[in-house]
């Protein structure tokens, strides 16, 4: 079991960065104003920001990056790791890490890189900075979470186009000997690998002439195989297995109870799956935050971006303890527990 | 359970039917209404009240709510 325990590392500051640019669900008229409502109703997401052909998720991430070095005074040269993940990279290669680190001002001797990772993306990167920071005793670190999901679904397919917004985020992390320990549970499944998937463009399946076709794969589904596809009912029993087990496992190891934890901050995946999550957990309504409504499933960027949009206020000046959830596409799905310390969430900020 | 405490949670849990408009012979797929997001929707009740995981390929193999009756029945027993 992929249990982690790390001691040291404080969660200092987040900001997240979305698109001006806002669609709203109610003008999706490629299926009916009835079939409309009710996926509005079940999916509680009604708008969704989206990102214009020059935007991509590293400009979003560098906002934000930005913003917090920048409203924090953050000495530069104290940033010694930067781990970017993302879906959306800016090119095949070279890392978008690597871009990051010398268009932010960083030092030289800070080390980047990328992690290819979705809907899990955030809490597997907070694994990985803060243990690499932990065992290098790395005085700060920057990870930046997100993507620009709107680059891949059909505009055709009621699967997937209303459900995806784009969003980037940085997390600051700080060494600190007094921080409390954060745990860590994480899973993957590869059997699953074709239930979210771009079929092509990757070296296993190079661009050909079958690519372009547009194909009806269902009522309301016509997509290409450069378009995202995504198998609903096989996510949806994926969560739904996977999720709650992951959580009280994770709870188990590092002998707590949900009772102690304050928030959970559930990826965003859509309404109907995160609330038969918390409803098999049985929690408080009051202590499960969401962002869906306004943003759409904002794909790894989704916890920092609910931690930024709905609960800024409750972390200022107090300890605060919490539980991050999150699964998806791979399969590929983590749990942690964290207690963050005067967490200063700053204000969302919009670029165009 | 009993097949008619099946056809009434579905009633209940969908706006789209009313009291009484379905029986253990009907094809939920064949209705007006019927989605995917229903069928997403139709899991989720049957996870939260029975604690049974349907799939896919159930969906696909069955022809009425008797057949889903069926499925949910034999997976508490076992």
């Amino acid at each position: 079991m992929a249990y982690l325990t790390i001691p040291n590392i404080q969660i200092s500051a987040i900001s997240a960065c979305v698109p001006k640019n806002k669609e709203s669900n109610r003008d999706f008229n490629w299926i009916s104003e009835k079939e409309r409502d009710f996926l509005i109703q079940t999916t509680g997401i009604e708008y969704r920001r989206i990102a214009p052909k020059h935007i991509t998720t590293s400009d979003m991430c560098f906002a934000s990056a930005e913003n917090l070095l920048s409203t924090l005074n953050i000495n530069r040269d104290e940033i010694e790791i930067l781990l970017f993940v993302s879906q959306s990279p800016d090119y095949f290669l070279p890392a978008t890490s690597i871009i990051l680190q010398d268009k932010l001002k960083l030092s030289k001797t800070t080390m980047a890189f990328d992690i290819q990772l979705g809907c899990s993306g955030y809490v597997y990167g907070l694994s990985v900075i803060s243990n690499l920071m932990n065992s290098g005793k790395f005085k700060k670190g920057l990870l930046l979470v997100g993507d620009k999901s709107s680059f891949s679904p059909s505009k055709t397919d009621k699967s997937t186009y209303p459900i995806f917004g784009d969003a980037g985020t940085a997390t600051l992390l700080e060494y600190d000997s007094k921080a409390e320990e954060m745990h860590f549970n994480l899973q993957s499944d590869g059997a699953g690998y074709k239930a979210i998937i771009i079929p092509d463009g990757g070296m296993r399946n190079s661009y050909n002439e079958e690519s372009d076709k547009m194909i009806e794969v269902a009522p309301g589904i016509v997509r290409n195989r450069k378009n995202l596809e995504l198998d609903g009912i096989e996510v949806f029993n994926f969560s739904l297995r996977e999720a709650v087990p992951n959580i009280t496992n994770l709870l188990q190891h590092n002998q707590t109870n949900l009772e102690q934890y304050d928030f959970f901050i559930f990826h965003q995946a859509n309404k109907l799956m995160n609330e038969s999550i918390r409803k098999k957990l049985k929690i408080d309504p009051k202590k499960v935050p969401y962002s869906l409504k306004q943003f759409g499933n904002t794909s790894s960027a989704s916890i920092p971006l609910t931690m930024v949009t709905e609960l800024a206020n409750e972390f200022s000046n107090k300890k605060t303890t919490i539980l991050l959830s999150a699964f998806g596409v791979g399969l590929s799905w983590a749990s942690a527990s964290v207690t963050c310390n005067n967490l200063k969430c700053l204000p969302l900020i919009e670029i165009e | 359970m009993h097949i008619n405490e099946l056809i009434k949670l579905i009633e209940i849990e969908f706006d789209d039917f009313t009291e009484g408009s379905l029986n253990p012979k009907t094809d939920l797929r064949k209705t007006d209404v019927w989605t995917s997001m229903h069928a997403l929707i139709l899991i989720a009740l049957i996870d939260t009240e029975f604690n049974v995981t349907i799939n896919g390929e159930d969906l696909r193999s069955i022809n009425c709510i008797e057949d889903l009756y069926n499925i949910i029945k034999n997976r508490i027993v076992s």
